[in-house]
C-alpha cells in the first residue's frame, strides 16, 4: 500500500523497482493461475460427471469440504494423510528437476520402513533408550531408501536403463523382499495372524505433535520440503541439476557431472521416501508388515505433478489431496457412492492439470512486457 | 433433543447430536436422525460384495439395519493403516456413531485400541479374538470359530471325493488359515483315512490370477475337491467348477457359483452376534468385551448342501454337526504334524475354544504342503 | 499310484499350461504397447485401459448375454482411452509418460467406480477350444484347452511382425517412431500417425482386459489385474519392440506366474514370494544385461522418450 501512495512522489528508482516487482509477480503468477484454473476445470468436469449420474455436485463438494477441512477433526484427518504424501511426492519431484520420472517411491518407502523396524529389533532387545533407537532407525530408513532409488539413478546413468520402468520393477521387488522376511525369518511369533516384525515398543514410538493430533512426520515433511526447495533453487547443486534437466547435452558440454547429479538426486529422493517409511513404522504401525505398502508412493506421484515438481508447492498440494482422501469416507457413507469416486476425481485432476501444461506461455498477460509474440 | 432417552452406553454429547442433526438435515436429503437411535459404523477392508469375508459381514450389516432404531453407516476398502483410525473417528465425529465394528484383523492394534482410548463413550468391537485384560473397557472382540465349519466341510469332502485327494488354496501361512486347513483335513480323514489335502499358498489375500493358477495346479495334481481360504473365493470356486472339480466354500455362500460341484461351505453367521449386540444396547445393557463361539452358539454355519455332496457325505456331516453342537473335540491325540512330529500326545484332546487352537503353527498329518 | 500322476514332469507341463492361460492379457497389452511405442510414443496408461476393459467387457457380457459383445465393448473402451492419451500428447509441452500415469489412475478409478454393481453377478464366459483331444493325460488336455483370443493374439503378433516390415503403414509407423523429421519430410502427419497407433493400441489392451474378466481368471474384481498392464510395458522393452518376441515374452511371463503354484504342487514350497516376483526380477536383469549407455536398445524406436 505504501508503495502505491509513494509512487508519484518518489524517485524514479523506487518506481522502477516497484514496477519490476509487479512484473515479476505478474509473470510468476502464471504458475499459480494456470494450475488453479485446471483444478476448477477438473471440478466442473467432475460436476458434469456427477450430474450425469444423478448425484448433486453441491452435496459432493460440501461433503468434500466438511470431511476434509470443515471441522477441527477433519483438519487432523487431512494432515495425517498429507504427512506421508509430502515425502513421497518429494521422491518424485527432486529427480524430475533433472528430467527423470521416478515412479517407484513406494518401494523405497516399504524397504526404508522395513529396515528401520528390523534394525530396531536388536536395539530393543538390548533395551537401548529411545534417543539411541530412533536416530539409528531414522538413519537406516533414509539410507536404505537412498540406496534403493540411488540404484535406479545408477542404472540410468551407467547402464542407460530407463528410470521409470526400473523404479517400477524395483518397487515390486522391494515389496516381495519385505514380505519374504516378514513372513519368514523375521516374523514375530507373538503375532500369529498378521505377519509382522517384532514391535519396536511403545517407548520408541515418536507420537504426535503436542496439541495437533498429527504425528511428527508432518513437520518433518515440511522442513524437508523447504530444505529441498533451498537446495534446488538457491545452491550450485540445484542450478546444475536444473541445467541438466533442461538439456542433458548442454549440461555435459558445460562439464557438469551429470551422472553424479543424477545419482545424488535419486538418492535424495529415495531418502525422502525412506523417511516416510520411517514415520509409518515409528509413528503409526510400530512394526513392519504388508500394510506399509499402502499406496502412498503412488499418490505421491500425483502430488508431485500437481505441484509441478516444486518442493514448496508440494506441501499445500499434499494437504489438498490429503483432504480429498479424508473426505472420501464421508462421501461414501453419506452419498452411497463407491470409494473409487475420489480416485476418479484425482485422475481427472491429474489429466486436466497435465493438459494445462500446454497453456504456459500462451497468455499475453503473463509474458514479459514488450514480448508481442 | 428432549426426547432423547439416555442409556448409559448410547450416551452421546447432545452438542454432537445437535450439529449432526443439522448436517444430516442439510446434506442427506432431509433424513434427520431420530433421537435415541443407535448408529453403528461398520468398516470393511475390501469390497462388500466379494463373495467372502467382507460380504459375510455386509450380509449381517443388512440384517442389522433392518432392526428398528438402528442406523448403519458403512465404509469399504479401508486399509489397515492410520486411515482406519481416521475412518472410525469420522464415523464418530461426523455421523455420530456409538458402536463401531472393525472387521479386519489389522485394524485392532494400534488403531482401534488408540481410538477406543480417545472416545471412552463409544463402543468398539473387533472381529478377531484379540481383546485381552488391560485393553480399553469400551473395546472388545467377537469371533466365530470358522475352523469348526471347515471341519464339517472336510467330513463332507472326504466322502465326496473319488481320488482321495483334496486341494486347499490358501493365502498366507498364518494361524487362522492353518487351523482351517487342519480342521478340514481332520474332518476328511476322520471319515476317509486315505484322504490327503494338498495346500498351495498364493502369498496374499487377493490375487485372482494366482488363485486360479493354484486351483488349476491342484486339479492337475489329481485333486477332485477344492476349497480355499482367501479373501474372495469366487475365482477358486468358479475355476474349479469349470474344470469339473467339486468345491467347498469359505466365509460366505458360494453355492450359486458352482451349481454342479458344490458340496457345502464354511460360513460365518455374524448376524447372530450383531443382533445380540444391538439387542443388548437397546435394553440399556453392557456389551461383553469378548465373545466367541462356533456351532454351539450359532456363530458359524455351513452352506446348504449342493449337488456335489453324496448322500453318505450329508449323513456324516450332519452327524458331525451334532457332535460340534455338543462341543466334542476333534483335535484328539495321538496326533502328528505332517513332518512326523507328535503335536498331541495320546489321551490328550483339545476341545473347541481351547486357546491351544488359536495358536496353531503346524499342519497336521495328511496335509501335503509346508508353511515355510 | 494314480495312472494320471505324472510327478515332477508336471512342473514343465503346468508351466506350459499356465503360460497359455496367463499369457493372453500380457500378449494383447504388449502388442498394443508395441504398436504405440513403434510410432514413437509410450503409453503407461495401459494398466488403466486393461482394468477398464476388464470391467466393461464383463458388464456388457452380463447385460447382453454375449461375451463376444463384451470383448468388443472392452476394445472400444480401450480405443477411447487410447484416443484421449493420443490426443493430449499431441498438445505441445505435454509429457507422454506423465499422461500415461494420469490415465492409469483415471482408468482404474472409472473402472472401480462403474464396476461396483458387477462384482457380484456372473457374466457368460468366453468359450474354450479343446486342442488336447489326442492325449489321454487330463493334464495335457487341460493345458491345451485354449481360448480363441489366445489364437487371435498369435495371429495378430505374426501379422504385426509381417506388417511392420512389409506394408506401407508399417513403414510409416516405424519411420514416425524413428525420426519424426523424416516422416514430416515425407509429408506424413506425425501427430496423426501416433494418435492412431495409440488408439489402436488401446483397443488391444482393452481386449486383453476382457480376457481377464471373461475367461481367466474369469470374474470382475478390483484386484483382477494386479499390475499386469504395467508389466506388459516392461515386457515390450524385454521383447525389443518385436511383436513375435512379444509373444514369446508373454508366454515367459505367464510361465513365471505359474511357476510358484506349480512348484508348490510338487512340494517345493520355499520362497514363493520370490517366484511371484520372478517376472519383475527377470525383466530388470535382462535390461541390465542388454542395455548400455553407449548403444541404446537394438530395435528401439529413436523417438521414444524412454530410450533417449
Amino acid at each position: 500500500m505504501a508503495d502505491t501512495v509513494n509512487q508519484d512522489a518518489a524517485t524514479p528508482a523506487v518506481g522502477v523497482a516497484f514496477a519490476d516487482a509487479v512484473e515479476r509477480i505478474r509473470r510468476s503468477s502464471e504458475y499459480v493461475v494456470i494450475p488453479l484454473l485446471a483444478l476448477i476445470a477438473a471440478g466442473l468436469l467432475f460436476s458434469i460427471f456427477l450430474l450425469a449420474l444423478g448425484h448433486s455436485p453441491i452435496t459432493f463438494f460440501s461433503l468434500l469440504w466438511r470431511g476434509g477441512f470443515g471441522t477441527e477433526f477433519s483438519w487432523q484427518n487431512t494432515l495425517v494423510r498429507a504427512a506421508p504424501l509430502i515425502l513421497t511426492a518429494l521422491c518424485v519431484a527432486i529427480p524430475a528437476r533433472l528430467g527423470l520420472t521416478i515412479i517407484g517411491g513406494e518401494g523405497a518407502l516399504v524397504l526404508g520402513g522395513f529396515s528401520a523396524a528390523v534394525i530396531a529389533i536388536p536395539l530393543v532387545t538390548a533395551s537401548a533408550p529411545n534417543y539411541i533407537v530412533l536416530p539409528i532407525m531414522l538413519v537406516v530408513a533414509t539410507g536404505v531408501g537412498a540406496f534403493w532409488i540411488g540404484l535406479v539413478g545408477m542404472l540410468r546413468h551407467y547402464r542407460g536403463i530407463n528410470e521409470t520402468i526400473a523404479s517400477l520393477l524395483m518397487s515390486y521387488i522391494a515389496i516381495a523382499i519385505m514380505n519374504f522376511f516378514v513372513e519368514g525369518a523375521l516374523r514375530d511369533p507373538g503375532n500369529p495372524n498378521k505377519p509382522s516384525t517384532l514391535p519396536i515398543g511403545d517407548a520408541n514410538m515418536i507420537g504426535n505433535v503436542p496439541g495437533l493430533g498429527v504425528h511428527w512426520g508432518l513437520p518433518a515433511g515440511i522442513v524437508v520440503a523447504v530444505a529441498l526447495w533451498v537446495l534446488m533453487n538457491r545452491t550450485t547443486f540445484g542450478f546444475a541439476a536444473r541445467v541438466t534437466g533442461g538439456n542433458v547435452r548442454a549440461a555435459r558440454a558445460q562439464g557438469l557431472p551429470v551422472g553424479k547429479l543424477m545419482v545424488t538426486a535419486c538418492a535424495i529422493a529415495g531418502a525422502c521416501a525412506g523417511l516416510a517409511g520411517f514415520f509409518e513404522v515409528a509413528a503409526i504401525q510400530g512394526k513392519a508388515n504388508a500394510s506399509l505398502a499402502a499406496g502412498y508412493g503412488f499418490t505421491g506421484i500425483l502430488v508431485a505433478f500437481l505441484a509441478r515438481q516444486n518442493p514448496i508447492a508440494i506441501v499445500p498440494v499434499a494437504i489438498f489431496l490429503g483432504g480429498i482422501a479424508a473426505a472420501g469416507g464421508l462421501i461414501q457413507r453419506r452419498m452411497g457412492m463407491p470409494d473409487a469416486t475420489v480416485q476418479v476425481l484425482q485422475g481427472l485432476m491429474f489429466v486436466v492439470l497435465l493438459v494445462s501444461e500446454t497453456l504456459y506461455g500462451r497468455f499475453a498477460f503473463f509474458r514479459p512486457r514488450g514480448d508481442k509474440r | 433433543m428432549s426426547a432423547f432417552t439416555v442409556s448409559r452406553r448410547t450416551l452421546l454429547k447432545s452438542a454432537a447430536i445437535g450439529s449432526l442433526g443439522l448436517t444430516t438435515g442439510l446434506l442427506t436429503r432431509g433424513s434427520a436422525q431420530a433421537a435415541g437411535d443407535l448408529t453403528i459404523g461398520i468398516i470393511y477392508v475390501g469390497s462388500r460384495d466379494d463373495f467372502g469375508w467382507n460380504q459375510a459381514h455386509a450380509v449381517a450389516a443388512k440384517a442389522l439395519a433392518a432392526v428398528p432404531g438402528v442406523k448403519v453407516v458403512e465404509e469399504e476398502n479401508v486399509p489397515e493403516t492410520i486411515a482406519v483410525a481416521k475412518t472410525m473417528e469420522s464415523m464418530i465425529e461426523l455421523d455420530g456413531a456409538n458402536l463401531i465394528f472393525a472387521t479386519s484383523f489389522g485394524y485392532y492394534a494400534p488403531f482401534m485400541v488408540d481410538t477406543a482410548k480417545k472416545y471412552p463413550d463409544v463402543q468398539f468391537r473387533h472381529a478377531a479374538p484379540l481383546w485381552k485384560d488391560g485393553d480399553p473397557k469400551n473395546a472388545g472382540s467377537y469371533f466365530g470359530y470358522l475352523d469348526q465349519a471347515h471341519y464339517i466341510d472336510g467330513v463332507a469332502a472326504g466322502l465326496s471325493t473319488k481320488s482321495n485327494k483334496l486341494g486347499f488354496v490358501a493365502a498366507k501361512p498364518i494361524s487362522s488359515v492353518l487351523s482351517n486347513i487342519n480342521s478340514f483335513t481332520l474332518g476328511a480323514r476322520k471319515v476317509n483315512p486315505n484322504a490327503t489335502v494338498q495346500v498351495i499358498f498364493t502369498g496374499d489375500w487377493s490375487l485372482p490370477v494366482r488363485e486360479a493358477e493354484a486351483t488349476n495346479a491342484l486339479i492337475d495334481a489329481g485333486c477332485d475337491v477344492i476349497t480355499c481360504h482367501v479373501d474372495s473365493p469366487k475365482t477358486v470356486i468358479q475355476n474349479a467348477e469349470a474344470k469339473g472339480a467339486k468345491t467347498c466354500g469359505h466365509n460366505a455362500s458360494q453355492a450359486a457359483l458352482a451349481p454342479k460341484g458344490f458340496i457345502t461351505g464354511a460360513e460365518y453367521k455374524w448376524e447372530t452376534i450383531y443382533k445380540q449386540y444391538a439387542d443388548t444396547l437397546a435394553k440399556g445393557g453392557e456389551l461383553p468385551n469378548f465373545i466367541s463361539g462356533g456351532y454351539d452358539v450359532d456363530f458359524v454355519q455351513n452352506t446348504p448342501y449342493g449337488a456335489g455332496a453324496t448322500p453318505e457325505a450329508i449323513a456324516a456331516a450332519d452327524a458331525a454337526k451334532a457332535d460340534l453342537r455338543a462341543k466334542k473335540a476333534y483335535y484328539v491325540g495321538p496326533l502328528k504334524d505332517n513332518t512326523g512330529k507328535e503335536v498331541i500326545a495320546a489321551g490328550v484332546e483339545h476341545a473347541p475354544y481351547d486357546p491351544w487352537i488359536d495358536n496353531i503353527n503346524f499342519l497336521v498329518e495328511g496335509v501335503v504342503g509346508s508353511i515355510t | 499310484m494314480n495312472e494320471t500322476d505324472i510327478g515332477a514332469y508336471g512342473v514343465p507341463l503346468a508351466m506350459l499350461a499356465g503360460a497359455i492361460r496367463v499369457s493372453t492379457p500380457f500378449l494383447f497389452v504388449s502388442l498394443g504397447e508395441c504398436l504405440t511405442e513403434k510410432s514413437g510414443r509410450i503409453n503407461l496408461g495401459l494398466e488403466g485401459t486393461l482394468v477398464f476393459g476388464a470391467m466393461s467387457g464383463y458388464a456388457i457380457s452380463y447385460l447382453t448375454g454375449s461375451p463376444w459383445l463384451g470383448v468388443l465393448a472392452a476394445g472400444i473402451s480401450g480405443c477411447f482411452f487410447g484416443a484421449i492419451h493420443g490426443y493430449i500428447c499431441k498438445l505441445p509441452k505435454v509429457n507422454d509418460i506423465a499422461i500415461g500415469i494420469a490415465m492409469m489412475l483415471f482408468g482404474t478409478g472409472l473402472a472401480f467406480f462403474f464396476g461396483k454393481p458387477f462384482i457380484q453377478p456372473q457374466a457368460p464366459h468366453l468359450p474354450s477350444i479343446s486342442l488336447g483331444f489326442w492325449s489321454d493325460l487330463p493334464q495335457v488336455q487341460s493345458a491345451l484347452s485354449i481360448n480363441p483370443l489366445f489364437l487371435v493374439g498369435i495371429v495378430l503378433a505374426v501379422f504385426m511382425w509381417w506388417a511392420f516390415k512389409n506394408t506401407r503403414w508399417g513403414l510409416i509407423i516405424r519411420m514416425t517412431g524413428d525420426s519424426a523429421p523424416a516422416a514430416l519430410a515425407m509429408g506424413y502427419s506425425v501427430d496423426w500417425v501416433r494418435f492412431l497407433a495409440t488408439t489402436v493400441g488401446g483397443f488391444f489392451a482393452g481386449v486383453g482386459g476382457a480376457f481377464l474378466s471373461l475367461y481367466y481368471p474369469g470374474a470382475w474384481s478390483e484386484g483382477l489385474s494386479s499390475g499386469q498392464g504395467l508389466m506388459a510395458v516392461a515386457l515390450v522393452i524385454f521383447a525389443r519392440w518385436n511383436p513375435l518376441a512379444c509373444f514369446g515374452a508373454a508366454l515367459l511371463f505367464g510361465a513365471a506366474g505359474a511357476l510358484g503354484p506349480a512348484l508348490q504342487s510338487v512340494g517345493i514350497t520355499q520362497g514363493y514370494y520370490f517366484f511371484n516376483a520372478a517376472p519383475y526380477l527377470l525383466t530388470l536383469f535382462i535390461m541390465i544385461a542388454s542395455v548400455s549407455p553407449k548403444r541404446s536398445l537394438k530395435g528401439a524406436p529413436g523417438e521414444l522418450s524412454i530410450t533417449k
